[in-house]
């Protein structure tokens, strides 16, 4: 036990070394930040004398990774979202209907007249026909809209469920495509959270799918999650519909392909509008927030090849009809048109402010979510709450390090003061591992590390009572240091193994600050069996083999 | 050289004398905590049972009673406004924590509502800020309570196979049997002292569960190799000599531990004072059950003597043993 071979030092100086060089930017935490801000803007392409100060702040070869610092403690919004991806079968269905009846009315000679009856569930089309003789060769017709799934796990399988129910043939999405579709919702959500997010220009925010249907979007220092819900809460579908004529009276039933909406800035104005789009947001190419010849605030935007040519016939042919902008089924405005529009680029004016008309261009360039959202989850930590946080933190984490080294030493003197310097080895190793990997640490991230600066030495404290007592009855001192490390080892796996069984389990079934807390006590573990088991036995061997000492003091 | 000790190197304590009296008293607090958990119940935070915390900081000094005055228009239901006081606060640092309750409805967080709280607050006192708003829908906080009892479940499932298979079934299930003590009894003083009750506060049990199977695992480890050494000794006898052998080291790790956590405690500021609070108590009970219920659970269940006799190895195949 005694024995420690030149390379297994060799790598625990290693391993120590390097510890403490990695974790060395976190003690200059401001410092390296501005740095790799600077670096960050250098790589940009911005390259000004003031960023290179900055960049001169810390060296270049050192390692500039620093631990991220949790919402908790640096201060933001986080918010928890809930895509309703049930919304987008209802729009396939709907969109399917113009088909299944053209189809169906080349068939009229047998299946008779068509007709689209009521479904309690939007994602579901019910067609009943004239003729209950035909419904076979109806069938038949209507499954040819069925597509093979094109996606690896639908493979062999159709996306439409078409099948008979008294009378009236049921479309529906299968449950294969169903999923497909769930799958493509979320990842045009995420990109399209990811774009908006991304556009007001925030830092470093962070935007992961949670499990089926959820999104979580975390953003350090912003002033509170209404802002960002702001942007990504709005559907943002934009379309523009010939306006049919106004009324004060919402409840008035609309014709037959017309749909009724209410104005946007003018209470009890409902707008009756064809249901059917001229052209729709999706057209879009650019958006920009501008002025109108009034100077009043306005968006300004530029369609697509297609849609420009839509807008143009459309425009040249209703001169003096008045047209309607439509945002999420509100009637932002509906000018009448004083001319052709040839040039595919116009401007919405509605009685924005500066900051509307700059939250709708943003909006609008990144584009509709596939399906609206709920919020489940909200929260805002102010920055002022969270530097309170940090700074409490050290502090406590200082007196109690300090409170404990003192009393190691007070315990057992010389070797106390050994497993001290492993204790402080151990915080670096911490702090280097998390700095490596990324990780982030929360409030009660710190509240980890303080416990393990309390458990770490453990370890140590059974090695030391284990050589005492051996030192009671064993042949000498070395002998009494190998029996010492030699019977705590059972001990002390197995205790730690335990804890960190606990830890691993929190950290795969919490999340959030617990996972932060988790992180940082699982990592307190193996690092502190290690500072035991190898850094405080590779200082008592050095010594031993120096002074060879007839006796131990411990 | 001074050399603090706190144990003298000798001791003989009968710490499992009055075991029946200390076993009964640890049943007792357990039929307590649970009678207290059904009759008065925890105080749940947001993350358990929806709603929206807000924290507010006022240059004023508070007056609740305005608060509610001015919230009491806006219909939210039971509002609860705390003053909050910590020694780390300064001169002109007033803060309140206040939670509203989730709509009876299900339905989400609504932005708008939370708007009008703050301006209605801003009214009352123009300086007030708010350091945090945080808020939990209904659908979130269900499954958050599911996840938390799977966390404990899990890792008292884990801590029982472990320890089987390392020692013996009576091991294992006095180990789980200690930490469902350390569990109920943690409960039962959040109940008694009307302490949130949060998701932070699922981690400081399960660090719990860590801590004090720490402590038992080292009792036990002891007790294995005594069982081994001292075949004809009484187990009570042997029980005794392995906590007096260990005890320098439990009170030495419970010592180090108890500093770091009172200094969190004192000057860690009052956000995770109830997680560190959870924690303190912790190392109690966690100390306490390792002697008085995973042991005393163990002499009850009858432990085997003939350690590592013949080709009976059950419960040392993956010990690390010290033969090598």
């Amino acid at each position: 036990m005694l024995q420690f071979s030149l390379w297994k030092r060799a790598l625990v100086i290693l391993i120590c070394l390097a510890a403490v060089v990695f974790s060395a930017p976190n003690l200059f935490y401001d410092r390296v930040e501005r740095h790799n801000d600077a670096v960050a803007q250098i790589a940009a392409g911005n390259d000004t004398p003031e960023l290179q100060a900055e960049r001169a702040l810390w060296p270049d070869w050192l390692p500039s990774d620093t631990i991220n610092l949790g919402l908790d403690l640096r201060g933001g919004a986080h918010l928890l979202v809930e895509v309703s991806v049930s919304d987008v079968y209802a729009d396939r269905i709907d969109a399917l209907w113009p088909e299944v009846r053209d189809l169906l009315r080349d068939e009229r000679a047998t299946v008779g007249g068509v007709r689209r009856m009521p479904s309690d569930d939007p994602g579901v089309l019910r067609v009943a026909i004239g003729n209950p003789e035909g419904m076979a060769r109806a069938l038949e017709v209507v499954r040819t809209l069925s597509q093979p799934m094109q996606t690896l796990t639908g493979i062999g399988q159709q996306d439409l469920d078409i099948h008979e129910d008294n009378g009236q043939i049921i479309v529906t999405l299968s449950e294969a495509e169903r999923l497909a579709t769930d799958d493509r919702t979320m990842r045009q959500s995420l990109e399209i959270i990811r774009r908006r997010v991304d556009e007001a220009g925030t830092r470093e925010p962070t935007i992961l799918r949670q499990g089926a249907d959820r999104v979580l979007i975390q953003v350090p220092g912003v002033g509170s999650a209404d802002e960002i819900l702001d942007l990504i809460g709005r559907t943002a579908r934009l379309t523009f519909h010939p306006v049919v004529r106004t009324t004060a009276n919402g409840a008035e039933a609309p014709g037959p392909r017309q749909v009724v909406y209410p104005s946007m800035n003018e209470q009890g104005v409902y707008y009756f509008l064809e249901q059917t789009a001229v052209v729709s947001g999706e057209q879009l190419t650019d958006a920009q927030p501008t002025f109108d010849q009034n100077g009043r605030p306005a968006v300004s935007f530029r369609f697509n090849p297609a849609g420009a040519r839509a807008f143009g016939l459309y425009t040249a042919e209703n001169i003096g009809n008045p047209f309607a902008i439509v945002l999420d089924n509100e009637v932002i405005s509906a000018p009448v048109i004083q001319s052709a529009i040839p040039g595919g680029s116009g401007i919405i004016t509605g009685r924005f402010t500066v900051e509307e008309s700059t939250q709708l261009a943003i909006l609008l360039r990144a584009g509709a979510l596939p399906a609206s959202i709920e919020v489940l989850e909200q929260r805002t930590i102010g920055p002022e709450l969270g530097q309170d946080s940090v700074d409490a933190g050290k502090i406590a984490a200082v007196v109690a390090m300090a409170a404990v080294l003192l009393y190691m030493g007070l315990s057992y003197g010389f070797y106390g003061w050994i497993a001290n310097v492993a204790l402080l080895l151990n915080v670096a190793m911490i702090f280097a591992i998390l700095s490596l990997i990324g990780g982030t640490l929360t409030l009660p991230g710190i509240a980890g590390i303080v416990l393990t600066i309390g458990m770490a030495v453990d370890a140590n404290v059974l090695i030391f009572e284990r050589i005492r007592e051996e030192l009671r009855t064993a042949r000498g001192p070395a002998r009494a240091i190998e029996l010492g490390y030699e019977r705590a080892m059972s001990a002390i796996l197995d205790a730690n193994i335990t804890t960190f069984m606990t830890a691993a389990i929190l950290y795969a079934l919490g999340s959030g600050p617990v996972r932060g807390f988790a992180i940082t006590l699982g990592l307190g573990i193996l690092t502190s069996v290690f500072s035991a088991i190898f850094v405080t036995r590779l200082i008592i061997v050095w010594w031993f083999e120096r002074r060879r000492p007839k006796t131990l003091n411990l | 050289m001074y050399r603090l000790k706190i144990v003298p190197d000798d001791t003989d304590i009968n710490f499992m004398g009055p075991w029946k009296y200390t076993f009964g008293l640890s049943m007792v607090l357990i039929a307590a905590s649970i009678a207290v958990f059904f009759a008065i119940g925890l105080n749940f935070g947001i993350d358990f049972r929806g709603g929206t915390t807000i924290r507010t900081e006022a240059a004023q000094p508070v007056d609740v009673g305005a608060y509610r005055t001015a919230l009491a228009p806006l219909n939210l239901g039971d509002i609860a406004i705390t003053e909050v006081y910590d020694p780390s606060f300064r001169a002109d640092q007033h803060v309140t924590s206040m939670r509203i309750q989730a709509p009876e409805d299900g339905e989400a967080v609504s932005p708008a509502v939370l708007a009008q709280v703050q301006s209605a607050l801003q009214g009352v006192d123009p300086s007030i800020t708010f350091a945090s708003v945080e808020s939990v829908g209904p659908k979130v906080s269900g499954e958050l309570v599911q996840e938390a009892i799977l966390a404990v479940l899990a890792a008292l499932g884990a801590v029982l196979i472990y320890i089987w298979l390392r020692f013996e079934w009576q091991f294992a299930l006095g180990a789980v049997a200690a930490l469902i003590h350390d569990l109920i009894l943690t409960i039962g003083v959040f109940v008694i002292l009307q302490l949130r009750f949060d998701l932070a506060i699922i981690a400081a049990l399960l660090t719990i569960v860590g801590y004090s199977l720490n402590d038992t695992v080292v009792v036990f480890d002891r007790m294995r190799e005594n069982l081994i050494k001292y075949k004809q000794r009484p187990v009570l006898d042997v029980m005794n000599l392995s906590l007096n052998e260990t005890l320098t080291r439990t009170l030495m790790t419970s010592f180090t531990t108890l500093i770091a956590l009172i200094a969190l405690f004192v000057l860690g500021g009052d956000v995770i004072r109830g997680f560190v609070f959870a924690m303190i108590w912790g190392i109690f009970v966690g100390t306490w059950s390792s002697i008085y219920v995973a042991a005393v659970i163990v002499k009850l269940l009858g432990v085997k003597r003939d350690w590592g006799k013949g080709g009976d190895k059950a419960g040392t195949q993956f010990a690390t043993s010290s033969s090598k």
